[in-house]
């Protein structure tokens, strides 16, 4: 299970959830969950259409999760964004399906890159995955007060100078980059899931954003760990374990908090 | 008073769309002074707040802040907007919303810091939230919410607060509590506030002077000398009536004259 070929996964899976768990504190936070289903299907796409013309899938997903995160921040500065999001979505997807048909093959590589395949990282997948995962941290780490700012006080935020629509647009490349180093991995179900399930979780626990974020990294840390351990054993895919992790972390959130709840004073 | 007013708003005009929102708007906000925006939905109250945060452009007019024309940036202006929608689950207590208004345009993360600490305790208490500081802010109630609300815009040392319709959704209770809070912070900390509001009985006894806004056209003064039916019907262009009963004022619509019998 820790063997020289498994120590790639545990790597890849550790950073994909550290940056799933602070940038996914962010997506709850803003509402943001239906772009961090749409970012990673797309970005199938773009792998599957890049197959087709025979370049590396990375860079095919990085262009599609990229240009849809810009395509739907712009879009939505004067539209409803859920709609925009939608079509976006539905437009990646088609693609999606019409290069896969164009191919000659029904690729074992790209069915992958929809559910994950975490138990088969090589040494050269690595690197783009640290790469990216260590821009994501840093983004967010620089640009924490603003982005915590214009996501909850949006008006007060405008106020004071920040561009809240440079901010959202910022906000959904960074979405976009962690799809691309994530979904190669864990796949673009699980990387939603991990998006949404941790942070939601957390922010159910503390109140205290500082904690809350350390929280939603340890949540999606312990469940991509436990996750590959019960896909090891279990020989069951990975992304069943991930989904019920999230899903289990986040009922017992619901739990505390609604005890939480009857306690006034304390919060 | 000689000294440069806080905010100058000198015939400011607004279209959108080929419609006019505010039409020559011209007004005056002395150092300290509590100020109330009168007028119904519609006049274009949150259009003239917005015009004065920098975040509407206008057609003519200008605004200049303690002399000059203001930059959009941090700490000039206070702002508590109409509308905040605070999910109950949201993962920030009273204290970080308020710590957010001193530095939130700052980038990284903050640091630990006792005297970031002490200002921020300090200016719960100033608006009475002490005892929800760490609570979860939307789990308070609307008036305090609008309270921590104040402090966030407070923190910051402005010399103007905007507060647009803050006593909306607000129990008779809590508001009279808002209306003396504002009146006591505006005293204690040299703030001028401009408050929107489509009801003025609640600011009669802190209002200094008076905007009222009809049909995007202003008029400015003291509230004796604003709040009379001839300078009402100006404003509206219509017949309005202004009745005073035990200290409290109504402004409604005078009959139409062209059909005496219409109600």
């Amino acid at each position: 299970m820790f063997s020289e070929f498994l120590i790639n996964t545990w790597i890849a899976g550790s950073v994909v959830a550290v940056v799933a768990g602070l940038v996914g504190f962010f997506v709850v936070l803003r509402g943001s969950s239906f772009l961090a289903h749409a970012l990673p299907h797309g970005a199938f796409a773009g792998a599957a259409g890049a197959t087709l013309l025979g370049l590396d899938p990375i860079l095919g997903m990085g262009v599609f999760a990229v240009g849809g995160a810009l395509t739907v921040s712009t879009l939505g500065r004067r539209g409803r964004n859920d709609v925009v999001t939608a079509l976006a979505l539905v437009v990646m997807l088609a693609s999606g399906a019409l290069f896969l048909s164009l191919g000659s093959q029904y690729s074992a590589e790209v069915f992958a890159l929809l559910f994950g395949q975490i138990l088969g990282v090589s040494s050269a997948e690595l690197l783009p995955i640290l790469a990216l995962g260590a821009v994501c941290v840093v983004a967010v780490v620089v640009a924490y007060r603003p982005l915590l700012l214009a996501s909850v006080l949006p008006e007060q935020a405008a106020a004071r100078g920040i561009s809240t629509f440079g901010l959202s647009v910022f906000f959904a490349v960074l979405v976009g980059l962690a799809t691309t180093m994530s979904v190669p991995v864990v796949g673009a179900l699980l990387m939603f899931s991990l998006l949404v399930g941790p942070p939601a979780a957390a922010r159910l626990f503390s109140a205290d954003p500082l904690r809350a974020i350390p929280l939603s990294i340890g949540f999606a840390l312990v469940i991509v760990w436990a996750s590959i351990a019960a896909a090891y054993l279990s020989s069951l895919p990975v992304g069943f374990f991930v989904t019920l992790g999230s899903a289990i972390l986040y009922g017992a959130g619901r739990g505390w908090f609604a005890i939480a709840a009857r306690r006034p004073a304390a919060a | 008073m000689t000294e440069t007013p806080v905010l100058e708003v000198n015939g400011v005009g607004v279209a959108l769309s080929g419609r006019t929102i505010l039409h020559d708007v011209t007004f005056e906000i002395a150092a300290g002074e509590f100020v109330g925006l009168i007028g119904s939905n519609g006049a274009g109250k949150t259009t003239l707040l917005r015009v004065i945060l920098g975040l509407q452009p206008t057609t003519a007019g200008t605004v200049r802040f303690g002399g000059v024309r203001p930059g959009r940036g941090a700490g000039v202006i206070g702002y508590v907007p109409q509308k905040v929608a605070l999910d109950p689950d949201l993962p920030l207590r009273a204290r970080d919303v308020v710590a957010l208004g001193l530095d939130g345009q700052k980038l990284g993360i903050p640091l630990p810091s006792a005297r970031r600490r002490a200002l921020v305790d300090e200016l719960l208490s100033s608006v009475g939230a002490s005892d929800f500081a760490d609570a979860r802010v939307g789990q308070l109630s609307g008036g305090q919410q609008q309270r921590v609300l104040i402090a966030h815009a407070l923190i910051s040392q402005p010399r103007l607060l905007l507060l647009d319709e803050p006593l909306a959704n607000l129990d008779i209770r809590s508001e009279q509590e808002i209306v003396e809070l504002l009146a006591r912070v505006g005293r204690e900390r040299g703030v001028a506030v401009l408050l929107s509001a489509h009801d003025l009985n609640p600011l009669l006894p802190v209002m200094d002077r008076i905007v009222y806004l009809a049909d995007g056209r202003a008029a400015a003064g003291t509230t004796d000398e604003i709040v009379q039916s001839s300078v009402l019907t100006g404003l509206y262009g219509r017949r309005v009536d202004v009745l005073r009963i035990d200290g409290r004022v109504l402004v409604v619509a005078g009959p139409n004259d062209a059909h005496g019998h219409d109600e």
